[in-house]
């Protein structure tokens, strides 16, 4: 129940999947709050509350981001995509089909987040963002590969604790490969990778 | 978190005029080290001035070739630029070493300068700490600090500065310049963290109510050729135990030019004009690195637990600089 | 009515087969709901007071200026709380650790202990009403000093006896051409699943019901009913996903507070710990110092094995972490001695965390069996089958089935162990020294008492209702695929019901044994239903429903030695100049039973593989002495492996019949961490030729030891 507006709160809209949600909310409310909490958009997950996780990640203007560490104020007038958000209705996003097939998840939790994250990483790739395990970071050496390396590197701001990630890294690059053209190399790449 | 009133700002000045000298206000840009240091009652302020939408969002080369970056710019953004990834390929290599991909697209350079130390101790209200309350110890000294300073501390303070971005601008001598209610000003980020001595709580040189409005690199050729490496105890998604931001320039097997920046041994991040007087002139092989690594690290003052940081250096100097020189003679 | 047939849609059985998760669609699209996540009208938020001191007395809770502050609504404490009772033996077979029973006394046991809660309207006010409450202390001094050479060090007996001896160990070792004399330490280890716990309490109707994060809905009910003296029937826990628990998810400071509050305010209360509160309330793995003495004949055939392991517990309850068990069902040894001994300390109580006791203690005899191969100069697979024991080495009970030699088998040969050069040091990539590693791993096997109902339904589907857990292990699909074979008829046509404490006692999420004894009992009644209904008659409106209880069949089973097992091997590379250590490739093979859902069976091993990573190079927490609170409780601070930390890891099983277990299933929960480390610090080893007996192996660890060039 949220008390009458004042100095330490404020009346503001959210745009969040398309739709717009009026709310009064507490100036020390996060974003991750204002959608569990007021608005029962619980795909979201707190698993650290402090930037440390990832369960929380959601878009912001169409880029990752943690929204534990995002005032509910401060991304007024800014596009939120959550993971309610990522399926066209029934069809699943390539992310969230490729999660669900190669059981990239157990417990669930940080599920959202990867997705999330994941539906980013193949936007950044896309736009040739180096990573940090990219070798030669200059533009004319082009965008690297969408190696299992540069997945694993750019997954990591989001834990699974579960253990899941080979699945996880697997099923990023299965949506690479149905996703985009010149990230075939990424499934084939984790496939060559095999033990023995 | 104690209740707050919050304001966005579209203008420098507004900016400027709404914190006044108010210690109990802040500038909220990606808030990613603000609002958690919030949360567990680090910082309490009374006020947030949101800065994030000022017209500070740019990258640009000057005439006179130095590139200009707004304080605004994202982590995410200052790495993918073209300019940066041509010129200072280290400065995109030390911001992709940094945090995760969520928190370099919200994080901003002006907020990653005023980063807060992670010592565990400062970040833990219920323990002592002189930089978080002045006068009521350091138990880090006598308690758990692999991860602290091996150079430049204090008997009031060990705690390392967690930048990766400033390590490579320390090492490309970037210029911070600010502003103030009563006019701009400018800071080489060489004097921008004061010594720590007595007063570990004074964490920068800025004015009280400064804003950061943006950090200038000045042209360096030898920047072309650079490299952040970054050891940490995971291998992504974690403070560095020790960094290196090295550029060098090789002329007929001589040193001719060299930066050299250490992160996670200091205060803040670590030029490392020693070794960079040894290289210079010098010739660019493994004795030579190792006797500018000796020159740098001959001041440490390791504690019980972080002794192997010197090590640590000491390697990175010479691997890194080892690298460089094989790179330069390709 | 209608008629249901079974038998006729499927003759091929679902169990073995791959089947994606019933719930997949639920966690892919954010729809599935957490126990924090269910809406209350009228609900109100707790937030849990910790103690900032280590050792003491309470003297007072400045309560009066936070009963002010916005949107509070109350603040309990030791001065105001409801007694509980704590006198009475769980479902597990143990007294509570009565840092659950929280607000009963002034004592403050350890840093973190509750001393309050405080509800308030929002998260947000009571938050902040937490952070305001003053209270004032009697400090007293504390001891957190966790050492090998503790005096006060004592054995316990918990589900294993604390000793074991067997021959003469000074004698033996005397005799043995080649010893090794040892000591290995762990660190203080954490869960952290990643949906920090959470439970909502509410009253209805006469009923108090709790939606909690939590390994098993019958053992939290049973706990909450004796601890509020409330009839069993008029408490119901449901549960139904459960994001991680390791362990860690049982009776808890968070259910009783919020349970008190609620009933206090008579309206709903949620109270979340926070992940710093969770590294004192949520229990953890203690730390371990043990010592091992392994005695053997040239040829490496053990004459005498020794084992110690020491941990710790608070001042308030005992637990212990039995490292030394594993030496009782993995070697033999003419002389074979084994301890768990226990020190008390002002630090919160220890529990189970994936693979007690196998974890560390495998990390310590594992790397044990890999110095003595060294040191007889065989090859550390050899020295196993050397030592394969032909029945219980301390029981002398026969193995259910043992198959670690065809693990060791099928994995050397995938992993390409027959080429690997057994002299350390030897192989460079760049910056980069190489080395393979392995060990053996094993888990019990057990089963417990569980009970389970079947219901024909009237349109021809099946609903099984069963007080199961699926804390991430897949439990649900598995259980759908094992009626569906049970009933003869394909899983689409199965819906399985978990997680809900009204649906009858049943085994919690624990000890590997879920999937097991859940299995057995769904199969009872899904196979007596299906019987019933090969009758031909009709199924009623209302369906036809049948009830198992396992208890007499589990009583029946034969004593024996019930182990899965299993090999690890990994190749890692280690940066010597920067103390780096990075696993490049793992492989595990396992023999344990019956495999229900081969997708979700091997994320599970490859899941525990991971853990392996994660306890060899990351974890530890780290306790400072002069406060006794932790320094870095937080996932900053506390490191778990990331992505990057994770290569490609394969995991695959062999057969492993046992055809008179009547569900042939073992548990593979736990036994993909057991050996994991042991075989990462043994590449390590054959990498650099430096031996790492303590874990995580940090870089500063590694740095010191790799300064000269290494020593073959």
């Amino acid at each position: 129940m949220a008390p009458a507006p004042s100095s330490t709160y404020s009346a503001i809209t959210l745009n969040i999947n398309g739709e717009k949600y009026a709310l009064s909310v507490d100036h020390r409310t996060t974003l991750l709050d204002a959608l569990r909490e007021r608005l029962d958009l619980t795909g979201t997950k707190k698993g650290c509350d402090q930037g440390q996780c990832g369960a929380c990640t959601i878009l912001l203007d169409g880029r990752r981001a943690v929204s534990c560490l995002q005032l509910a104020v401060a991304a007024q007038g800014r596009e939120i995509t959550t993971i309610e958000g990522m399926a066209q209705g029934e069809r699943l996003h390539p992310v969230q089909q490729a999660f669900l097939d190669l059981d990239g998840y157990q417990c669930g939790y940080c599920t959202p987040g990867q997705i999330c994250s994941a539906v980013a990483v193949l936007e950044e790739h896309a736009a040739g963002w180096p990573s940090a395990v990219t070798d030669d970071v200059r533009p004319e050496a082009g965008p690297p590969p969408l190696t299992a390396e540069e997945i694993r590197e750019r997954m990591s701001g989001n834990l699974c604790r579960c253990g899941a990630y080979v699945s996880i890294v697997q099923a990023v690059a299965r949506a690479a490969a149905t996703d985009a053209t010149d990230a075939e190399t990424a499934e084939a790449e984790n496939t060559a990778e095999a033990v023995a | 978190m104690r209740e707050f009133g919050y304001q966005r700002v579209s203008d420098v000045a507004d900016a400027v005029a709404l914190l006044g000298a108010d210690p109990d206000a802040r500038f909220l840009g990606g808030g990613t080290n603000l609002v958690d240091l919030m949360k567990t009652g680090v910082e309490r302020p009374a006020r947030l001035v949101d800065v994030r939408e000022l017209p500070l969002d740019r990258i640009e080369s000057t005439k006179d070739g130095a590139l200009r970056i707004g304080a605004t710019v994202t982590n995410s953004d200052l790495a993918a630029h073209p300019e940066v990834r041509r010129r200072y390929p280290a400065l995109t290599q030390a911001v992709l070493a940094g945090a995760s991909g969520q928190l370099r697209n919200m994080a901003t350079v002006g907020g990653n300068l005023l980063q807060r130390t992670r010592c565990g101790y400062f970040a833990d209200v219920t323990k002592p700490c002189n930089k978080r309350l002045p006068g009521s110890g350091c138990p880090a000294i006598e308690g758990e600090h692999r991860n602290h300073a091996i150079l430049g501390a204090s008997d009031h303070c060990v705690a390392v500065h967690p930048s990766d971005m400033g390590v490579a601008l320390t090492a490309f001598d970037a210029v911070v310049s600010y502003e103030t209610a009563d006019g701009p000003g400018e800071l080489p980020l060489a004097d921008f963290y004061p010594p720590v001595g007595h007063t570990p709580h004074l964490e920068t040189a800025l004015p009280p109510g400064a804003l950061i409005t943006g950090v200038t690199l000045p042209p360096a050729p030898v920047a072309a050729l650079s490299r952040y490496r970054k050891v940490r105890e995971r291998a992504s998604y974690a403070f560095a135990i020790g960094s290196i931001a090295a550029a060098l320039e090789v002329r007929d097997g001589v040193v001719h030019d060299v930066r050299l920046a250490f992160g996670a041994v200091a205060s803040r991040p670590w030029r490392a004009r020693a070794a960079e007087r040894v290289l210079r002139g010098a010739p660019a092989g493994g004795e030579t690195f190792a006797a500018a690594a000796e020159a740098e690290l001959a001041t440490a003052k390791p504690l019980p637990h972080n002794g192997y940081k010197v090590t640590l250096m000491r390697n990175l100097v010479v691997g890194v600089l080892t690298e460089l020189a094989e790179e330069a003679a390709r | 009515m209608t008629t249901v047939t079974t038998g006729t849609t499927t003759a091929k059985g679902s169990v073995g087969t791959a089947h994606t998760r019933v719930e997949g669609r639920d966690k892919v699209t954010g729809a599935a709901r957490y126990a924090g996540e269910i809406p209350f009208a009228e609900l109100a938020h707790g937030w849990l007071v910790l103690s900032t001191v280590a050792r003491g007395r309470i003297s007072s809770v400045q309560d009066a200026s936070v009963l002010g502050m916005p949107g509070v609504l109350a603040v309990l404490h030791h001065r105001n709380a409801p007694p509980v009772e704590t006198d009475y033996i769980g479902l597990l077979g143990v007294r509570p650790d009565p840092t659950a029973a929280v607000f009963q006394h002034d004592r403050v046991p350890h840093v973190g202990w509750p001393v309050a809660l405080v509800v308030a309207e929002t998260s947000e006010q009571a938050r902040e009403a937490a952070e305001a409450l003053v209270v004032h202390y009697e400090e007293e001094p504390h001891d957190v000093a966790f050492s090998g050479s503790r005096a006060d060090a004592y054995p316990l007996d918990a589900h294993m006896p604390a000793v074991s001896e067997k021959g003469d160990l000074e004698s033996e070792l005397a005799a043995s051409a080649v010893v090794l004399d040892a000591e290995y330490t762990t660190p203080e280890e954490h869960h952290s699943p990643m949906e920090p716990h959470a439970a909502t309490a509410f009253w209805d109707g006469g009923r108090l019901e709790v939606v909690d994060s939590n390994q098993g809905t019958t053992w939290v009910a049973g706990e909450l009913a004796k601890m509020f003296s409330l009839d069993p029937a008029s408490v119901r826990v449901r549960s139904e996903h459960v994001g991680g628990g390791f362990g860690s998810k049982g009776l808890r400071a968070h259910q009783v507070a919020a349970v008190m509050a609620a009933t206090i305010l008579q309206r709903p209360v949620r109270v979340i710990m926070t992940r710093r509160q969770m590294f004192s309330l949520a229990g953890y793995r203690s730390p371990t110092t043990q010592r091992i003495r392994l005695g053997a004949d040239a040829d490496g055939r053990l004459r005498a094995l020794e084992h110690h392991c020491l941990s710790l517990t608070s001042t308030v309850h005992e637990f212990i972490e039995p490292g030394a068990g594993v030496a009782r069902a993995m070697y033999d040894a003419d002389a074979h001695h084994t301890a768990n001994r226990l020190v008390r300390l002002d630090v919160p109580t220890p529990t189970w965390m994936r693979a007690p006791g196998e974890a560390p203690g495998s990390f310590a005899l594992e790397s044990a069996l890999d110095e003595l191969a060294e040191k007889c100069g065989i090859d550390p697979i050899a020295l196993r089958v050397r030592n394969e024991p032909e029945r219980g080495p301390v029981s002398g009970l026969p193995f259910s089935s043992r198959n670690l030699l065809a693990c060791f088998r099928e994995g050397a040969h995938r992993f390409g162990w027959a080429d690997r050069d057994p002299r350390p040091g030897l192989r460079r990539e760049g910056r980069w020294l190489l080395g393979t590693g392995t060990a053996a791993a094993s888990f019990p096997a057990g089963a417990a008492p569980s009970t389970a109902v079947v219901t024909a339904e009237a349109d021809g589907s099946f609903t099984v209702r069963i007080a199961a857990a699926d804390i991430g292990t897949g439990a649900r699909t598995a259980l759908t695929l094992v009626a569906a074979d049970a009933l003869e008829v394909t899983p689409d046509r199965v819906r399985v019901r978990i997680g809900d404490s009204d649906f009858g006692p049943a085994m919690i999420a624990g000890g590997s044994m879920g999937t097991r004894s859940w299995s057995w009992a769904v199969m009872t009644a899904a196979g007596e239903l299906r019987e019933r209904l090969a009758l031909g008659t009709g199924v009623p409106p209302e369906g036809i429903t049948v009830r198992s209880d396992t208890s007499a069949a589990i009583g029946a089973l034969a004593q024996k030695e019930r182990h899965a097992f299993g090999a690890q091997f990994a190749e890692v590379a280690v940066d010597v100049t920067t103390g780096e250590v990075r696993v490049r490739r793992m492989l595990g093979v396992f023999a344990a039973g019956r495999i229900v859902n081969p997708l979700t069976a091997r994320n599970q091993f490859i899941g525990g593989m991971t853990w392996g990573i994660s306890m060899a190079l990351h974890e530890e927490a780290v306790r400072d002495q002069s406060s006794g609170g932790h320094v870095g409780a937080d996932l900053a601070g506390y490191h778990v492996a990331t992505h990057a930390d994770v290569p490609l890891i394969e995991a695959d099983w062999v057969d492993d019949p046992d055809p008179e277990d009547p569900v042939g299933i073992k548990g593979i929960g736990e036994i993909g961490i057991v050996g994991a480390a042991a075989a990462i610090a043994n590449a390590v080893w054959h990498a650099t030729g430096v031996r790492h007996r303590s874990l995580p192996i940090r870089p500063d660890r590694v740095l010191p030891g790799a300064t000269g060039a290494p020593h073959a």
